[in-house]
């Protein structure tokens, strides 16, 4: 098999570790907390980092009148399905060999990323501002949107969130697939 | 003139250089002084480097220091209430302090003893006596809670207890006091003769800890002082010391001091385990409590024995020899190879020695002196591994480092002493302040000690802290030992008596501690795992609420329909699933305690209300900013009020 195929459908298939590893995490430190709360953002689900870690970060941020941390977004559902579609899709490509397709899904997984991370801000910041007027703890003009890479202080915690394994897998197929369309014009000539 | 005046000044003025440069020593007092802070210095964030479990004595508790900063981090109730913890208090720990003479809440908790796995200390459990209505507990070292109590029967003074032997097959206890096997009314100065010693073995089973009594050696009427297991090539045997080998009965500190000689008792377990499978014991009628708290009910039951085993050494020829030993021997000390038994006779100067194999071969030649109610005594010379000659006076308790030394306590002349196992020489001495009873070493009572630290624990301390009026601290003192001469670094108070402890390294204990319960596994009776499932229901005159606690409120916290009469349960499950997040409970008039409820367990206090009105009842530990206002209130109602029974949360 030709290397650009064989480029094509590895990268293809790296999209399938976004079911084994997480796409993002956000760790929320503080003084009372020698060991961080933190979530686990998956193609699919939200998760516990160490067990209870949403359980607690739920009851912190009550005194703050943010809502629970979502666990059954619509996007889970969607997500998942996307990524299944796509994965199938490039190892078709892979095996058809167009270059052109090849950048197209890259392009197309592209775009869809950044879609995904216009969602995740959205929710991010629904998830921030949209408080309970009745919260116990209110400060004008302070908004509790976590950031979506990199770290930012909310009143006593530090919030910090960055990619994980998933989304490092994600660009790297995507890579792959830019890798393969190169690869694939060398070998026409 | 003038001259003469200034030479002398001079001449002054040098001595008085001179003269102070002789109190150099001061100056290197003050080195040793800071070096000793140094070493017993843990810098905040940092960790200390040994737990060190400390008795309570009359207390009742057992407390937990770190070493060696000496810094308190808990006090354990055993035998006693806590109204701190409600243990003794709520309906679920109640059950630990039964006994065949009712709930006893107090006792005088003596010698804490770890489990060990092949000798070493496994910091699985912890175990510790109460002397004086006898019992024998099991603490849980992931949660460092009392989970076991067992009652001792035929005994009184439950004192030469609670040690075990190297694979914590069995934990040890023996009566004090002989008395009445079983008790019956008779004439105290028939004593001689009939009188009894219960040697109890308790076995542990090796997975949960389940404690079981197997059987008791009925023993001649002595006094059974102290104990320790043996190990190595003695595993399989037991050393008691014992006093009043006289039989005295009254005015015991002359009639119980006449004999030259008294014994240490060696016990043969391995035999007695042979003859109960033979059928040799005998099952006697007798009543004691054996009390087992569940951590996933989070509550206690305490179950009535009728039953126990009982072995006659007089008729069992092989299980039970006497070593001859000077001077009501207190103190019994088994060295880590298992070859040499220590006894301390506390109104002598010098320790005695036995050897182990040379006992074997005594007992082989039946080297015997005589026999005491038909158990043999063997020959003193035979059996005599050493004397630690003119040591001190009053040898108490003896404890060994790594490297071949053994420490001895001398209560009258308030020290401890170093010497040499096998040239029983003396190597160095330093002053307790005052009249140090136990000792302890880390690892001390074990095939493996360790070589730092040693914890003196003291009878007095008349100046050593600032006056608290006629009652003054008690105080425990640490000693490095890494070194040939053993240096004081430290003096710290205890609470109650500290009779004995045991050592052991973090790093064994911390990694196993529980951080909280898990809720999914909570099967407590009366648990509410969430809000939705919070209800109050009434029984005839007892009403039980279903109550959650979860920063920051209860649920429910209005509660409306109680009458004068009733009993109310509060049945409080705290909600939270984070380390070091607990509630408490408090209800105005209540005549218990409070609640201090971890998370994911369930504890119940019983209100009974005697007044019509509205009463509060509030969160009594700081969980959060809104600590404060975690409070409701309950409507009591007149007695023969038609109010129904009512219950809400934000409404």
């Amino acid at each position: 098999m030709k290397k650009s195929k064989i480029y094509m459908i590895l990268g293809s298939l790296l999209l399938l570790f976004l079911f084994v590893f997480p796409l993002w995490n956000i760790t929320l430190e503080a003084p009372q907390y020698p060991e961080p709360l933190a979530m686990d953002i998956w193609i699919n689900k939200v998760t516990d980092h160490n067990p209870n870690d949403i359980k607690n970060i739920n009851l912190m941020n009550h005194y703050i009148g943010m809502k629970d941390v979502p666990t059954d977004l619509k996007e889970f559902e969607i997500f998942p399905i996307v990524i299944i579609v796509m994965a199938i899709l490039g190892v078709l490509i892979g095996f058809i060999g167009r270059r052109k397709l090849y950048v197209t899904w890259g392009i197309v997984m592209l775009l869809l990323g950044i879609v995904g991370m216009y969602d995740f801000y959205l929710w991010l910041y629904d998830y921030g501002h949209n408080l309970n007027p009745q919260a116990a703890i209110k400060i004008p003009g302070q908004g509790y949107m976590p950031p979506l890479l990199g770290s930012k202080s909310i009143l006593n915690f530090n919030a910090i969130s960055l990619p994980m394994a998933g989304a490092y897998f994600m660009i790297v197929g995507i890579i792959l697939s830019f890798v393969a369309f190169f690869q694939a014009k060398k070998e026409t000539k | 003139m003038k001259n003469l005046i200034k030479s002398t000044l001079a001449l002054l003025s040098i001595i008085l250089i001179f003269g102070s440069c002789g109190k150099g020593e001061k100056q290197s007092d003050g080195l040793l002084a800071s070096n000793a802070a140094e070493k017993v210095y843990v810098k905040p964030g940092e960790l200390d480097e040994y737990y060190a479990f400390v008795s309570g004595g009359f207390s009742g508790q057992l407390s937990v220091y770190g070493l060696p900063s000496g810094r308190l981090f808990k006090v354990i109730p055993v035998f006693s209430v806590d109204p701190e913890k409600a243990w003794g208090f709520n309906e679920e720990t109640k059950p630990m302090l039964n006994t065949s003479h009712g709930f006893i809440p107090w006792d005088d908790s003596h010698h804490p003893d770890i489990s060990q796995t092949a000798g070493e200390l496994d910091g699985r459990w912890i175990f510790i006596n109460g002397n004086n209505t006898p019992r024998i507990a099991k603490i849980d070292l992931t949660t460092f809670e009392t989970t076991e109590i067992i009652e001792i029967p035929n005994s009184a003074g439950n004192h030469s207890s609670s040690f075990v032997t190297e694979n914590t097959e069995y934990v040890v206890a023996g009566t004090r006091f002989s008395v009445p096997v079983p008790q019956k009314d008779m004439p105290i100065k028939e004593y001689k003769g009939n009188f009894k010693g219960a040697l109890s073995f308790i076995s542990v089973e090796p997975k949960h800890g389940k404690m079981n009594l197997e059987f008791q050696i009925l023993m001649p009427g002595f006094n059974y002082d102290l104990a320790h297991p043996g190990r190595g090539a003695s595993h399989g045997w037991f050393f008691y010391t014992t006093y009043n080998t006289e039989e005295a009965n009254s005015l015991l500190e002359v009639n119980a001091s006449q004999n030259n000689v008294d014994y240490i008792a060696a016990i043969n377990w391995k035999k007695a385990e042979e003859y109960v499978k033979a059928g040799k014991g005998k099952k006697m009628p007798t009543n004691y409590a054996h009390n087992v708290y569940d951590e996933n009910t989070h509550t206690a039951t305490s179950t009535m024995k009728k039953e126990v085993l009982v072995l006659d050494p007089a008729e069992l020829p092989g299980l039970v020899y006497f070593l001859p030993t000077p001077k009501s021997p207190h103190g019994c000390d088994v060295d880590p190879s298992g070859e040499y038994i220590v006894g301390s006779g506390k109104l002598s100067a010098n320790v005695t020695v036995h050897s182990f194999s040379k006992m074997l071969k005594a007992i082989e030649n039946k080297k015997f002196s005589g026999t005491a109610y038909n158990i043999p005594i063997l020959k003193a010379e035979e059996v005599l591994a050493g004397v630690v000659e003119q040591a001190g006076l009053g040898p108490l308790h003896t404890e060994f480092d790594d490297k071949g030394n053994a420490y001895t306590t001398f209560f009258i002349t308030s020290e401890v002493v170093k010497w040499k196992l096998k040239t029983w020489e003396v190597v160095d001495r330093k002053p307790a302040y005052y009249s140090v009873g136990h000792l302890m070493i880390p690892g001390g009572n074990s095939r493996k000690p360790t070589g730092k630290y040693l914890l003196a624990m003291n009878k007095i301390t008349k100046d050593r802290y600032l006056p608290t009026g006629p009652e003054v601290t008690q105080s425990a003192q640490l000693f490095d030992i890494s070194g040939e001469k053993m240096e004081l670094l430290l003096d710290f108070p205890t609470i109650g008596e500290p009779h004995y402890a045991a050592g052991i390294h973090k790093d064994v204990i911390m990694k196993n501690s529980k951080k909280y319960f898990d809720l999914k596994n909570n099967k407590h009776e009366f648990v509410a795992k969430s809000e939705a499932e919070t209800k109050v229901v009434r029984k005839g005159k007892d009403v039980h609420v279903y109550m959650t606690a979860i920063r920051s409120h209860f649920a429910p916290d209005n509660i409306e329909g109680i009458k004068v009469g009733d009993r109310v349960f509060f049945h409080v499950t705290n909600l939270e699933q984070d380390y070091d997040v607990p509630h408490g409970f408090a209800i105005i008039g209540a005549n218990n305690s409070e609640l201090l409820i971890m998370p994911g367990q369930t504890e119940t206090l019983v209100w009974e209300p005697k007044q019509v009105g509205i009463w509060p009842f509030y969160c009594s530990d700081f969980c959060s900013a809104l600590h404060q206002e975690m409070q409701g209130y309950v409507r009591v109602s007149p007695a023969n009020s038609t109010i129904k029974l009512s219950w809400s949360l934000g409404e």
